[in-house]
Protein backbone atom coordinates (compact mmCIF):
# COMPACT_ATOMS: atom_id res chain seq x y z
CA UNK A 1 0.00 0.00 0.00
CA UNK A 2 0.69 3.38 -0.80
CA UNK A 3 1.43 6.60 1.47
CA UNK A 4 1.25 9.93 -0.52
CA UNK A 5 2.81 12.83 1.29
CA UNK A 6 2.18 16.26 0.08
CA UNK A 7 5.25 18.61 0.58
CA UNK A 8 5.62 21.98 -0.16
CA UNK A 9 8.96 24.35 -0.65
CA UNK A 10 8.21 27.36 1.34
CA UNK A 11 9.75 30.99 0.77
CA UNK A 12 11.85 32.87 3.69
CA UNK A 13 12.26 36.62 2.94
CA UNK A 14 15.65 38.30 3.10
CA UNK A 15 15.90 41.21 5.93
CA UNK A 16 15.48 43.51 3.15
CA UNK A 17 13.18 42.50 0.17
CA UNK A 18 10.90 44.77 -2.28
CA UNK A 19 8.06 43.92 -3.84
CA UNK A 20 7.76 43.04 -7.48
CA UNK A 21 6.92 46.12 -9.87
CA UNK A 22 3.67 44.55 -10.64
CA UNK A 23 2.74 44.66 -7.03
CA UNK A 24 1.59 40.94 -6.67
CA UNK A 25 4.40 39.32 -4.94
CA UNK A 26 7.88 39.78 -3.84
CA UNK A 27 10.30 39.82 -5.89
CA UNK A 28 11.46 36.65 -6.28
CA UNK A 29 15.86 37.70 -5.61
CA UNK A 30 14.48 37.98 -1.84
CA UNK A 31 13.27 34.56 -1.47
CA UNK A 32 14.95 31.93 0.25
CA UNK A 33 13.72 28.70 -0.36
CA UNK A 34 13.37 25.45 2.04
CA UNK A 35 11.17 22.55 2.86
CA UNK A 36 7.84 23.36 4.78
CA UNK A 37 8.32 22.90 8.54
CA UNK A 38 5.38 20.85 8.69
CA UNK A 39 5.94 18.39 5.93
CA UNK A 40 9.36 17.42 7.93
CA UNK A 41 6.40 15.77 10.37
CA UNK A 42 4.33 14.36 8.01
CA UNK A 43 6.91 12.59 5.91
CA UNK A 44 8.47 11.25 9.63
CA UNK A 45 4.85 10.15 10.49
CA UNK A 46 4.28 8.04 6.70
CA UNK A 47 8.12 6.72 7.38
CA UNK A 48 7.39 5.73 10.75
CA UNK A 49 4.35 3.43 9.47
CA UNK A 50 6.54 2.33 6.51
CA UNK A 51 8.93 0.89 9.26
CA UNK A 52 6.28 -0.53 12.08
CA UNK A 53 5.35 -2.73 8.58
CA UNK A 54 6.91 -5.26 6.93
CA UNK A 55 9.80 -4.71 3.99
CA UNK A 56 8.80 -3.05 1.06
CA UNK A 57 4.76 -3.44 2.59
CA UNK A 58 4.30 0.40 2.88
CA UNK A 59 5.49 2.61 -0.06
CA UNK A 60 5.87 6.72 0.71
CA UNK A 61 5.68 9.18 -2.02
CA UNK A 62 6.79 12.40 -1.27
CA UNK A 63 4.43 14.72 -3.70
CA UNK A 64 4.82 18.83 -4.65
CA UNK A 65 3.42 20.81 -7.39
CA UNK A 66 5.98 23.55 -8.32
CA UNK A 67 8.78 24.55 -10.38
CA UNK A 68 12.38 23.16 -11.36
CA UNK A 69 13.92 24.19 -7.65
CA UNK A 70 11.09 22.42 -6.04
CA UNK A 71 13.61 18.92 -6.63
CA UNK A 72 15.48 20.12 -4.22
CA UNK A 73 12.97 19.98 -1.73
CA UNK A 74 12.17 16.72 -3.05
CA UNK A 75 15.70 15.26 -2.98
CA UNK A 76 15.59 15.99 1.24
CA UNK A 77 12.48 13.69 0.91
CA UNK A 78 14.24 10.90 -0.70
CA UNK A 79 17.26 11.26 1.38
CA UNK A 80 14.49 10.72 4.43
CA UNK A 81 13.65 7.96 3.10
CA UNK A 82 11.19 8.42 0.78
CA UNK A 83 10.45 5.79 -1.70
CA UNK A 84 9.32 8.37 -4.70
CA UNK A 85 9.18 11.69 -5.39
CA UNK A 86 6.40 13.14 -8.00
CA UNK A 87 6.85 16.98 -8.97
CA UNK A 88 3.95 18.32 -10.80
CA UNK A 89 4.77 21.12 -13.34
CA UNK A 90 2.87 22.31 -15.80
CA UNK A 91 3.34 25.77 -18.18
CA UNK A 92 -0.62 25.94 -17.85
CA UNK A 93 -0.32 26.17 -14.23
CA UNK A 94 -1.08 29.95 -13.60
CA UNK A 95 -2.17 32.08 -10.17
CA UNK A 96 -2.19 29.27 -8.05
CA UNK A 97 -4.23 29.28 -4.80
CA UNK A 98 -4.41 26.38 -2.78
CA UNK A 99 -7.42 25.11 -3.97
CA UNK A 100 -5.75 24.77 -7.55
CA UNK A 101 -3.13 22.99 -6.04
CA UNK A 102 -5.06 20.64 -4.11
CA UNK A 103 -6.92 19.83 -6.89
CA UNK A 104 -3.87 18.92 -8.98
CA UNK A 105 -2.44 16.80 -6.14
CA UNK A 106 -5.91 15.27 -5.79
CA UNK A 107 -5.37 14.14 -9.79
CA UNK A 108 -2.04 12.98 -8.10
CA UNK A 109 -4.40 10.52 -5.68
CA UNK A 110 -6.07 9.09 -7.87
CA UNK A 111 -3.38 7.81 -10.56
CA UNK A 112 -1.31 6.60 -7.49
CA UNK A 113 -4.66 5.12 -5.14
CA UNK A 114 -2.56 5.26 -1.79
CA UNK A 115 -4.34 3.88 1.09
CA UNK A 116 -3.64 7.24 3.01
CA UNK A 117 -2.97 11.23 2.29
CA UNK A 118 -1.05 13.15 4.66
CA UNK A 119 -0.35 17.41 4.52
CA UNK A 120 1.09 19.90 6.48
CA UNK A 121 -1.54 21.72 8.47
CA UNK A 122 -0.33 24.66 6.82
CA UNK A 123 2.29 26.37 4.82
CA UNK A 124 4.57 28.73 6.98
CA UNK A 125 5.11 31.42 4.13
CA UNK A 126 1.65 31.81 3.12
CA UNK A 127 -0.54 30.21 5.66
CA UNK A 128 -3.40 29.07 3.93
CA UNK A 129 -3.81 26.03 5.92
CA UNK A 130 -6.12 24.80 2.64
CA UNK A 131 -4.71 23.01 1.07
CA UNK A 132 -5.05 19.45 2.47
CA UNK A 133 -8.43 19.66 2.90
CA UNK A 134 -8.63 20.86 -0.98
CA UNK A 135 -7.38 17.79 -1.47
CA UNK A 136 -9.92 15.78 0.18
CA UNK A 137 -12.65 17.85 -1.49
CA UNK A 138 -11.53 17.43 -4.68
CA UNK A 139 -11.80 13.68 -3.99
CA UNK A 140 -14.41 13.32 -1.65
CA UNK A 141 -12.84 11.19 1.14
CA UNK A 142 -12.53 11.64 4.65
CA UNK A 143 -10.78 14.37 6.10
CA UNK A 144 -9.43 16.03 9.76
CA UNK A 145 -7.23 19.13 10.18
CA UNK A 146 -4.66 19.51 12.87
CA UNK A 147 -4.19 15.88 13.72
CA UNK A 148 -1.30 15.52 17.02
CA UNK A 149 -1.36 12.00 17.31
CA UNK A 150 -2.42 9.03 14.97
CA UNK A 151 -2.85 5.50 15.15
CA UNK A 152 -3.29 3.84 12.10
CA UNK A 153 -2.15 0.33 10.70
CA UNK A 154 -1.35 -0.20 7.35
CA UNK A 155 -4.31 -1.09 5.02
CA UNK A 156 -6.97 -0.57 8.23
CA UNK A 157 -10.85 0.25 7.47
CA UNK A 158 -10.62 3.14 10.14
CA UNK A 159 -7.55 5.11 12.09
CA UNK A 160 -7.58 7.00 15.39
CA UNK A 161 -6.99 10.14 15.43
CA UNK A 162 -6.40 13.23 17.89
CA UNK A 163 -7.07 16.51 17.00
CA UNK A 164 -5.33 19.17 18.58
CA UNK A 165 -8.03 22.04 19.13
CA UNK A 166 -6.95 25.14 21.30
CA UNK A 167 -6.28 26.28 24.30
CA UNK A 168 -4.04 23.06 24.33
CA UNK A 169 -7.01 20.12 24.65
CA UNK A 170 -7.27 16.91 22.10
CA UNK A 171 -9.98 15.56 20.94
CA UNK A 172 -9.90 11.47 19.94
CA UNK A 173 -11.49 11.35 16.57
CA UNK A 174 -12.25 7.66 14.97
CA UNK A 175 -12.12 7.94 11.17
CA UNK A 176 -12.57 5.63 7.84
CA UNK A 177 -9.85 5.17 5.64
CA UNK A 178 -8.43 6.21 3.32
CA UNK A 179 -8.56 9.39 4.39
CA UNK A 180 -6.22 13.29 3.89
CA UNK A 181 -5.26 14.48 7.25
CA UNK A 182 -3.24 17.68 8.14
CA UNK A 183 -0.34 17.06 10.38
CA UNK A 184 0.54 18.87 13.46
CA UNK A 185 3.79 19.52 14.32
CA UNK A 186 4.74 18.01 17.51
CA UNK A 187 3.50 14.69 16.08
CA UNK A 188 6.85 13.05 16.41
CA UNK A 189 10.43 13.98 16.22
CA UNK A 190 11.36 14.47 12.55
CA UNK A 191 14.53 12.67 11.14
CA UNK A 192 17.99 14.04 9.92
CA UNK A 193 18.31 12.62 6.50
CA UNK A 194 21.81 10.40 7.22
CA UNK A 195 24.83 11.09 4.82
CA UNK A 196 23.84 7.36 3.94
CA UNK A 197 20.11 8.34 2.81
CA UNK A 198 21.56 11.63 1.14
CA UNK A 199 24.19 9.80 -1.01
CA UNK A 200 21.02 7.13 -2.12
CA UNK A 201 18.92 10.51 -2.91
CA UNK A 202 21.31 11.77 -5.44
CA UNK A 203 20.83 8.59 -7.24
CA UNK A 204 17.14 8.08 -7.35
CA UNK A 205 14.94 9.73 -9.75
CA UNK A 206 12.15 12.70 -9.29
CA UNK A 207 9.69 11.67 -11.63
CA UNK A 208 8.27 15.01 -13.48
CA UNK A 209 4.65 14.81 -14.43
CA UNK A 210 2.46 17.50 -16.07
CA UNK A 211 -1.51 18.37 -16.55
CA UNK A 212 -1.29 15.77 -19.63
CA UNK A 213 -0.09 12.73 -16.88
CA UNK A 214 -2.79 13.96 -14.47
CA UNK A 215 -5.52 13.83 -17.41
CA UNK A 216 -6.46 17.37 -16.77
CA UNK A 217 -6.69 20.00 -18.59
CA UNK A 218 -5.62 24.07 -18.60
CA UNK A 219 -9.05 25.09 -17.54
CA UNK A 220 -8.71 23.49 -13.97
CA UNK A 221 -5.42 25.00 -13.19
CA UNK A 222 -5.61 28.23 -15.12
CA UNK A 223 -6.54 31.58 -13.33
CA UNK A 224 -10.20 31.61 -13.93
CA UNK A 225 -10.17 28.08 -11.97
CA UNK A 226 -8.66 29.51 -8.41
CA UNK A 227 -11.26 30.38 -5.37
CA UNK A 228 -9.48 33.98 -5.14
CA UNK A 229 -6.91 35.94 -7.42
CA UNK A 230 -4.22 38.37 -5.55
CA UNK A 231 -4.99 42.01 -6.67
CA UNK A 232 -1.81 43.60 -4.50
CA UNK A 233 0.78 42.69 -1.35
CA UNK A 234 2.32 45.50 0.04
CA UNK A 235 4.71 45.69 3.24
CA UNK A 236 2.48 46.91 6.07
CA UNK A 237 3.23 49.51 8.11
CA UNK A 238 5.86 48.96 10.76
CA UNK A 239 4.07 48.51 14.60
CA UNK A 240 3.76 50.31 17.33
CA UNK A 241 7.17 49.34 18.94
CA UNK A 242 9.89 51.89 20.34
CA UNK A 243 12.72 50.70 19.64
CA UNK A 244 15.94 50.57 22.16
CA UNK A 245 18.62 51.99 20.26
CA UNK A 246 22.30 51.66 21.42
CA UNK A 247 25.07 49.47 22.28
CA UNK A 248 24.62 45.60 23.70
CA UNK A 249 25.21 47.31 27.22
CA UNK A 250 22.83 50.32 26.72
CA UNK A 251 20.19 48.33 25.62
CA UNK A 252 20.64 45.76 28.56
CA UNK A 253 20.54 48.38 30.90
CA UNK A 254 17.09 50.20 29.60
CA UNK A 255 15.72 46.14 29.96
CA UNK A 256 16.69 46.42 33.26
CA UNK A 257 15.37 49.68 33.98
CA UNK A 258 12.02 48.44 32.44
CA UNK A 259 11.84 45.17 34.86
CA UNK A 260 12.56 47.41 37.61
CA UNK A 261 9.85 49.83 37.31
CA UNK A 262 7.52 46.60 36.78
CA UNK A 263 8.87 45.89 40.19
CA UNK A 264 8.63 49.18 41.54
CA UNK A 265 4.74 49.17 40.51
CA UNK A 266 4.09 45.71 41.41
CA UNK A 267 5.77 46.67 45.00
CA UNK B 1 -30.98 43.15 0.11
CA UNK B 2 -27.46 41.58 0.26
CA UNK B 3 -27.04 38.29 3.09
CA UNK B 4 -24.48 37.61 4.76
CA UNK B 5 -23.90 34.34 6.87
CA UNK B 6 -22.15 33.87 10.19
CA UNK B 7 -21.28 30.75 11.31
CA UNK B 8 -21.32 30.14 14.99
CA UNK B 9 -18.59 27.84 16.59
CA UNK B 10 -19.41 26.20 20.08
CA UNK B 11 -17.78 23.08 22.14
CA UNK B 12 -19.28 21.09 24.88
CA UNK B 13 -21.96 22.69 24.97
CA UNK B 14 -20.57 26.71 25.27
CA UNK B 15 -20.08 28.76 22.31
CA UNK B 16 -16.83 30.26 22.00
CA UNK B 17 -16.40 33.84 22.08
CA UNK B 18 -14.62 34.25 19.18
CA UNK B 19 -18.20 33.62 17.38
CA UNK B 20 -19.27 37.64 18.82
CA UNK B 21 -16.26 39.02 16.78
CA UNK B 22 -17.70 37.19 13.63
CA UNK B 23 -20.93 39.48 13.86
CA UNK B 24 -19.01 42.60 14.30
CA UNK B 25 -17.22 41.16 10.78
CA UNK B 26 -20.49 40.42 9.50
CA UNK B 27 -21.32 44.69 10.22
CA UNK B 28 -18.71 45.78 8.14
CA UNK B 29 -19.89 43.72 4.80
CA UNK B 30 -23.26 45.70 4.90
CA UNK B 31 -23.83 47.68 2.33
CA UNK B 32 -27.58 48.96 2.57
CA UNK B 33 -29.74 49.16 5.52
CA UNK B 34 -31.87 45.93 4.75
CA UNK B 35 -28.79 43.76 4.38
CA UNK B 36 -29.29 40.74 6.67
CA UNK B 37 -26.79 39.13 8.60
CA UNK B 38 -27.58 35.18 9.77
CA UNK B 39 -26.13 33.02 12.19
CA UNK B 40 -25.93 29.45 11.86
CA UNK B 41 -25.39 27.32 14.44
CA UNK B 42 -24.65 23.45 13.84
CA UNK B 43 -25.34 20.48 16.60
CA UNK B 44 -27.46 18.60 18.49
CA UNK B 45 -29.06 20.54 21.13
CA UNK B 46 -29.47 23.65 18.97
CA UNK B 47 -32.47 24.89 20.83
CA UNK B 48 -30.27 25.35 23.79
CA UNK B 49 -27.24 26.67 21.91
CA UNK B 50 -29.11 29.38 20.02
CA UNK B 51 -30.34 30.48 23.24
CA UNK B 52 -26.12 31.77 23.80
CA UNK B 53 -26.52 33.99 20.93
CA UNK B 54 -28.96 36.75 21.79
CA UNK B 55 -27.25 39.48 20.12
CA UNK B 56 -27.40 42.47 18.28
CA UNK B 57 -26.62 42.86 14.91
CA UNK B 58 -28.48 39.36 14.16
CA UNK B 59 -31.25 39.53 11.89
CA UNK B 60 -32.16 35.31 12.30
CA UNK B 61 -30.59 32.62 13.90
CA UNK B 62 -30.48 29.40 12.12
CA UNK B 63 -30.32 26.49 14.29
CA UNK B 64 -29.26 23.73 12.18
CA UNK B 65 -30.04 20.37 13.87
CA UNK B 66 -27.68 17.18 13.21
CA UNK B 67 -27.03 14.12 14.92
CA UNK B 68 -23.51 15.37 16.17
CA UNK B 69 -23.06 17.05 19.58
CA UNK B 70 -19.91 17.86 18.71
CA UNK B 71 -17.96 19.20 15.73
CA UNK B 72 -17.97 16.98 12.62
CA UNK B 73 -16.32 18.11 9.24
CA UNK B 74 -18.63 16.21 6.77
CA UNK B 75 -21.92 17.57 9.13
CA UNK B 76 -20.80 21.03 9.45
CA UNK B 77 -19.68 21.09 5.88
CA UNK B 78 -22.83 19.89 4.39
CA UNK B 79 -25.20 21.92 6.77
CA UNK B 80 -23.60 25.07 5.58
CA UNK B 81 -23.65 24.31 1.90
CA UNK B 82 -26.86 23.56 2.12
CA UNK B 83 -27.32 27.19 4.05
CA UNK B 84 -25.83 28.66 0.96
CA UNK B 85 -27.39 27.38 -1.57
CA UNK B 86 -31.16 27.82 0.04
CA UNK B 87 -30.06 31.73 1.52
CA UNK B 88 -27.92 32.57 -1.15
CA UNK B 89 -25.35 34.71 1.00
CA UNK B 90 -22.77 36.93 -0.66
CA UNK B 91 -20.46 36.05 2.29
CA UNK B 92 -19.97 33.03 4.81
CA UNK B 93 -17.72 33.98 7.91
CA UNK B 94 -16.06 31.05 9.91
CA UNK B 95 -13.48 31.85 12.74
CA UNK B 96 -10.18 30.75 11.67
CA UNK B 97 -9.96 28.21 14.32
CA UNK B 98 -8.98 24.42 14.33
CA UNK B 99 -12.77 23.60 13.64
CA UNK B 100 -12.96 25.61 10.63
CA UNK B 101 -9.42 24.37 9.22
CA UNK B 102 -11.54 21.00 8.90
CA UNK B 103 -14.47 21.86 6.61
CA UNK B 104 -14.25 25.39 4.90
CA UNK B 105 -12.25 24.66 2.25
CA UNK B 106 -14.75 21.42 1.40
CA UNK B 107 -17.25 24.00 1.53
CA UNK B 108 -15.49 26.38 -0.70
CA UNK B 109 -14.44 23.62 -3.20
CA UNK B 110 -17.62 21.94 -3.78
CA UNK B 111 -19.29 24.55 -3.97
CA UNK B 112 -17.12 26.47 -6.23
CA UNK B 113 -17.28 29.77 -4.00
CA UNK B 114 -14.74 32.49 -3.63
CA UNK B 115 -12.25 31.63 -0.53
CA UNK B 116 -9.55 33.36 1.38
CA UNK B 117 -8.38 32.08 5.11
CA UNK B 118 -6.98 34.04 7.74
CA UNK B 119 -8.57 37.43 6.90
CA UNK B 120 -8.33 39.85 9.34
CA UNK B 121 -9.95 43.13 7.42
CA UNK B 122 -12.65 43.25 5.00
CA UNK B 123 -13.59 46.37 2.60
CA UNK B 124 -15.30 46.60 -0.66
CA UNK B 125 -13.41 48.40 -3.57
CA UNK B 126 -15.99 49.48 -6.56
CA UNK B 127 -18.49 46.48 -5.83
CA UNK B 128 -16.06 43.66 -5.45
CA UNK B 129 -15.50 42.08 -2.19
CA UNK B 130 -11.63 42.37 -0.61
CA UNK B 131 -9.87 40.37 1.76
CA UNK B 132 -6.69 41.36 3.49
CA UNK B 133 -4.73 38.07 4.99
CA UNK B 134 -0.64 38.01 5.40
CA UNK B 135 1.61 36.60 3.42
CA UNK B 136 5.54 35.56 4.01
CA UNK B 137 5.07 35.09 7.48
CA UNK B 138 3.05 37.97 8.15
CA UNK B 139 5.78 40.13 6.49
CA UNK B 140 3.35 41.44 3.80
CA UNK B 141 -0.35 41.76 3.38
CA UNK B 142 -2.02 40.50 0.91
CA UNK B 143 -5.40 41.65 -0.71
CA UNK B 144 -7.15 39.05 -2.13
CA UNK B 145 -10.65 39.15 -4.40
CA UNK B 146 -12.84 36.76 -5.86
CA UNK B 147 -13.90 37.50 -9.74
CA UNK B 148 -16.46 35.27 -10.97
CA UNK B 149 -17.92 33.85 -7.68
CA UNK B 150 -20.67 35.69 -6.02
CA UNK B 151 -20.18 33.91 -2.36
CA UNK B 152 -16.98 34.68 -1.14
CA UNK B 153 -15.91 31.83 2.39
CA UNK B 154 -13.53 33.21 4.30
CA UNK B 155 -11.92 32.17 7.52
CA UNK B 156 -11.33 35.53 9.92
CA UNK B 157 -8.58 36.16 12.13
CA UNK B 158 -9.49 36.06 15.74
CA UNK B 159 -9.05 39.22 17.27
CA UNK B 160 -9.18 40.99 13.94
CA UNK B 161 -12.75 42.66 14.81
CA UNK B 162 -13.83 43.62 18.38
CA UNK B 163 -16.77 41.67 19.90
CA UNK B 164 -20.47 42.21 19.86
CA UNK B 165 -21.76 43.48 23.25
CA UNK B 166 -24.93 44.50 22.88
CA UNK B 167 -28.06 42.19 23.53
CA UNK B 168 -31.20 41.50 20.91
CA UNK B 169 -33.42 39.15 20.51
CA UNK B 170 -33.23 37.71 17.08
CA UNK B 171 -35.57 35.50 15.11
CA UNK B 172 -35.31 31.73 15.44
CA UNK B 173 -35.54 29.24 12.78
CA UNK B 174 -35.04 25.47 13.19
CA UNK B 175 -33.38 24.12 10.04
CA UNK B 176 -33.61 20.20 10.85
CA UNK B 177 -30.45 18.20 8.99
CA UNK B 178 -30.50 15.06 11.43
CA UNK B 179 -30.66 12.87 8.35
CA UNK B 180 -26.61 14.09 7.32
CA UNK B 181 -24.27 11.98 7.92
CA UNK B 182 -20.23 12.20 8.15
CA UNK B 183 -17.23 9.52 7.74
CA UNK B 184 -15.51 10.73 11.03
CA UNK B 185 -16.70 9.98 14.52
CA UNK B 186 -16.25 12.99 17.46
CA UNK B 187 -15.20 10.55 20.75
CA UNK B 188 -13.84 11.77 23.82
CA UNK B 189 -12.41 15.44 24.60
CA UNK B 190 -8.13 15.61 26.23
CA UNK B 191 -7.12 17.94 28.76
CA UNK B 192 -3.26 17.88 28.13
CA UNK B 193 -2.49 18.30 32.11
CA UNK B 194 -0.04 20.41 33.57
CA UNK B 195 1.94 17.38 34.89
CA UNK B 196 2.35 19.73 38.14
CA UNK B 197 3.98 22.33 36.66
CA UNK B 198 3.56 26.10 37.99
CA UNK B 199 0.18 27.47 35.87
CA UNK B 200 1.66 30.12 33.19
CA UNK B 201 -1.90 31.74 33.08
CA UNK B 202 -1.41 33.47 36.63
CA UNK B 203 1.79 34.36 37.19
CA UNK B 204 2.67 38.36 36.37
CA UNK B 205 6.13 38.38 34.68
CA UNK B 206 7.18 35.85 31.91
CA UNK B 207 10.76 35.83 30.14
CA UNK B 208 9.90 33.51 26.91
CA UNK B 209 12.19 31.46 24.89
CA UNK B 210 11.69 30.83 20.66
CA UNK B 211 13.34 29.07 18.14
CA UNK B 212 16.25 31.93 18.25
CA UNK B 213 18.04 29.93 21.57
CA UNK B 214 19.51 27.66 19.10
CA UNK B 215 20.14 24.27 20.96
CA UNK B 216 18.63 22.93 24.07
CA UNK B 217 22.34 23.34 26.20
CA UNK B 218 21.30 27.01 26.22
CA UNK B 219 17.92 26.80 27.52
CA UNK B 220 20.01 26.84 31.18
CA UNK B 221 21.52 29.55 30.59
CA UNK B 222 18.00 31.53 30.28
CA UNK B 223 16.60 29.52 32.93
CA UNK B 224 19.42 30.92 35.28
CA UNK B 225 18.40 34.72 33.96
CA UNK B 226 14.85 34.42 34.69
CA UNK B 227 15.14 33.04 38.05
CA UNK B 228 17.55 35.96 38.69
CA UNK B 229 14.99 38.36 37.67
CA UNK B 230 12.28 36.60 38.93
CA UNK B 231 10.14 35.65 35.85
CA UNK B 232 8.75 32.48 34.77
CA UNK B 233 10.57 31.04 31.77
CA UNK B 234 8.24 30.14 29.33
CA UNK B 235 8.18 29.21 25.54
CA UNK B 236 7.06 29.41 22.28
CA UNK B 237 5.67 26.19 20.31
CA UNK B 238 9.31 24.76 18.83
CA UNK B 239 10.99 24.83 22.10
CA UNK B 240 7.78 22.57 23.70
CA UNK B 241 7.92 20.34 21.23
CA UNK B 242 11.64 19.55 20.76
CA UNK B 243 10.64 18.68 24.88
CA UNK B 244 13.22 21.69 25.77
CA UNK B 245 10.46 22.71 28.06
CA UNK B 246 6.89 21.02 29.28
CA UNK B 247 4.21 21.84 27.03
CA UNK B 248 2.55 23.28 29.95
CA UNK B 249 5.02 26.50 29.86
CA UNK B 250 3.88 27.15 25.99
CA UNK B 251 2.16 30.24 25.52
CA UNK B 252 -0.30 30.61 22.25
CA UNK B 253 -3.29 28.73 20.76
CA UNK B 254 -2.47 25.69 21.08
CA UNK B 255 -0.65 26.51 24.56
CA UNK B 256 -1.85 28.96 27.05
CA UNK B 257 -3.22 32.50 27.06
CA UNK B 258 -1.31 34.61 29.65
CA UNK B 259 -4.03 36.42 30.72
CA UNK B 260 -2.51 37.41 34.06
CA UNK B 261 0.72 38.56 32.67
CA UNK B 262 1.96 42.58 32.62
CA UNK B 263 5.77 42.08 31.45
CA UNK B 264 6.22 39.68 28.85
CA UNK B 265 9.87 39.33 27.86
CA UNK B 266 9.99 37.67 24.29
CA UNK B 267 13.83 36.10 23.10
CA UNK B 268 13.88 34.63 20.07
CA UNK B 269 10.69 34.56 18.92
CA UNK B 270 9.84 35.68 15.21
CA UNK B 271 5.72 36.86 16.40
CA UNK B 272 3.58 34.42 14.64
CA UNK B 273 -0.20 34.74 14.68
CA UNK B 274 -0.91 31.73 16.97
CA UNK B 275 2.11 32.88 19.29
CA UNK B 276 0.76 36.15 19.43
CA UNK B 277 -2.56 35.08 20.48
CA UNK B 278 -1.61 34.06 24.09
CA UNK B 279 0.36 37.19 24.83
CA UNK B 280 -0.59 40.10 22.17
CA UNK B 281 -2.65 41.66 25.26
CA UNK B 282 -0.26 42.14 27.85
CA UNK B 283 0.67 45.60 28.33
CA UNK B 284 4.50 45.93 28.51
CA UNK B 285 5.85 43.36 25.94
CA UNK B 286 9.58 43.68 24.87
CA UNK B 287 10.64 41.58 22.44
CA UNK B 288 14.63 40.87 21.35
CA UNK B 289 15.04 39.66 17.71
CA UNK B 290 18.47 40.37 15.14
CA UNK B 291 15.85 40.65 12.48
CA UNK B 292 14.02 44.23 13.09
CA UNK B 293 11.58 42.34 10.33
CA UNK B 294 10.07 40.50 12.52
CA UNK B 295 6.06 40.61 13.07
CA UNK B 296 6.29 40.49 16.88
CA UNK B 297 7.83 43.98 16.92
CA UNK B 298 4.22 44.77 15.83
CA UNK B 299 2.59 44.16 19.14
CA UNK B 300 5.60 44.48 21.21
CA UNK B 301 5.97 48.32 23.27
CA UNK B 302 9.44 47.66 23.23
CA UNK B 303 11.78 46.17 20.48
CA UNK B 304 15.66 45.36 20.87
CA UNK B 305 17.35 44.27 17.80
CA UNK B 306 19.74 42.08 19.44
CA UNK B 307 21.81 38.82 19.81
CA UNK B 308 19.74 37.19 22.57
CA UNK B 309 22.67 35.47 23.68
CA UNK B 310 24.64 38.52 24.14
CA UNK B 311 21.54 40.49 25.79
CA UNK B 312 21.33 37.35 28.05
CA UNK B 313 25.30 37.51 29.14
CA UNK B 314 25.19 41.49 29.23
CA UNK B 315 21.61 41.03 31.29
CA UNK B 316 23.65 38.69 33.85
CA UNK B 317 26.66 40.86 33.65
CA UNK B 318 24.92 44.05 35.13
CA UNK B 319 22.80 42.25 37.36
CA UNK B 320 26.36 40.74 39.23
C1 LIG C 1 -2.90 25.29 14.73
C2 LIG C 1 -1.59 25.84 15.19
C3 LIG C 1 -1.38 26.11 16.53
C4 LIG C 1 -0.18 26.65 16.96
N1 LIG C 1 -0.03 26.96 18.28
C5 LIG C 1 1.08 27.60 18.70
C6 LIG C 1 1.23 28.03 20.06
O1 LIG C 1 0.36 27.80 20.91
N2 LIG C 1 2.36 28.70 20.41
C7 LIG C 1 3.36 28.96 19.51
O2 LIG C 1 4.35 29.59 19.89
N3 LIG C 1 3.26 28.54 18.23
C8 LIG C 1 2.15 27.86 17.81
N4 LIG C 1 2.08 27.43 16.51
C9 LIG C 1 3.29 27.48 15.66
C10 LIG C 1 3.56 28.83 15.04
O3 LIG C 1 2.91 28.88 13.78
C11 LIG C 1 5.07 29.07 14.81
O4 LIG C 1 5.61 27.98 14.09
C12 LIG C 1 5.87 29.24 16.11
O5 LIG C 1 5.21 30.16 16.97
C13 LIG C 1 7.24 29.76 15.80
O6 LIG C 1 8.00 29.86 16.98
P1 LIG C 1 9.26 30.86 17.10
O7 LIG C 1 8.81 32.27 16.95
O8 LIG C 1 9.97 30.51 18.35
O9 LIG C 1 10.18 30.38 15.90
P2 LIG C 1 10.56 31.13 14.52
O10 LIG C 1 9.34 31.58 13.82
O11 LIG C 1 11.48 30.22 13.84
O12 LIG C 1 11.32 32.43 15.03
C14 LIG C 1 12.59 32.44 15.60
C15 LIG C 1 13.00 33.90 15.73
O13 LIG C 1 14.23 33.99 16.42
C16 LIG C 1 15.02 34.99 15.82
N5 LIG C 1 16.41 34.66 16.17
C17 LIG C 1 17.15 33.62 15.73
N6 LIG C 1 18.36 33.63 16.32
C18 LIG C 1 18.38 34.70 17.16
C19 LIG C 1 19.36 35.23 18.07
N7 LIG C 1 20.55 34.66 18.25
N8 LIG C 1 19.03 36.36 18.75
C20 LIG C 1 17.81 36.95 18.58
N9 LIG C 1 16.86 36.47 17.77
C21 LIG C 1 17.15 35.35 17.07
C22 LIG C 1 14.70 34.92 14.36
O14 LIG C 1 14.98 36.17 13.72
C23 LIG C 1 13.21 34.60 14.38
O15 LIG C 1 12.42 35.79 14.35
C24 LIG C 1 0.87 26.89 16.05
C25 LIG C 1 0.66 26.60 14.70
C26 LIG C 1 -0.55 26.09 14.27
C27 LIG C 1 -0.76 25.84 12.81
N1 LIG D 1 2.72 23.33 -3.97
C1 LIG D 1 2.46 22.32 -3.13
N2 LIG D 1 2.82 21.06 -3.44
C2 LIG D 1 2.56 20.03 -2.59
N3 LIG D 1 1.96 20.19 -1.41
C3 LIG D 1 1.58 21.42 -1.05
C4 LIG D 1 1.79 22.55 -1.88
N4 LIG D 1 1.29 23.64 -1.26
C5 LIG D 1 0.79 23.21 -0.08
N5 LIG D 1 0.96 21.88 0.06
C6 LIG D 1 0.58 21.01 1.20
O1 LIG D 1 -0.37 21.70 1.99
C7 LIG D 1 0.14 21.97 3.30
C8 LIG D 1 -0.40 23.27 3.81
O2 LIG D 1 -0.12 24.34 2.94
P1 LIG D 1 -1.04 25.63 2.83
O3 LIG D 1 -2.43 25.16 2.55
O4 LIG D 1 -0.45 26.43 1.72
O5 LIG D 1 -0.95 26.35 4.13
C9 LIG D 1 1.64 21.85 3.15
O6 LIG D 1 2.23 21.50 4.38
C10 LIG D 1 1.76 20.74 2.12
O7 LIG D 1 1.54 19.47 2.72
Amino acid sequence: MKIVVAVKQVAALDDDFEIRADGLDVDEDFLMYDLNEWDDYSLEEAMKIKEAAAEGAVEVIAVSVGPERVDESLRKCLAKGADRAIRVWDDAMEGLDAVTIGRILAGVVKKEAPAMVFAGVQSSDQANAATGMAIAASLDWPHAAVVAELDYQPGAATARIKRELEGGMLQAVEIDCPAVLTLQLGINKPRYASLRGIKQAAAKPIEHWSLGDLGMDATQVGATAALSRVRRMEIPVKGRAQMIEGTIAEQAAKLIEIIKEYKGEAA
Amino acid sequence: MNTILVVAEHRRGEVRPVTLELITAAQQLKTAADDRVLLAIIGQEVELLASQLQWAGVDEIIACKTNSAEFEPELAEQAVSALIVSRKPIAVLLPHSVDSLGYATAVAVKGCYGYATDVFKLAYDGGALVATRGGYNQKVNVEVDFPGHACAVMTIRGGAFKPVEAAAAPLLTVDDRSELSGRSRPLEFIEQGGGGDIDITTVEFIMSIGRGIGEEANVEDFRELADNIDATLCCSRPIADAGWLPKSRQVGQSGKVVSACKLYVAMGISGSIQHMAGMKHVSTIVAVNTDPGASIFTIAKYGIVADIFEIQDELQAQLA
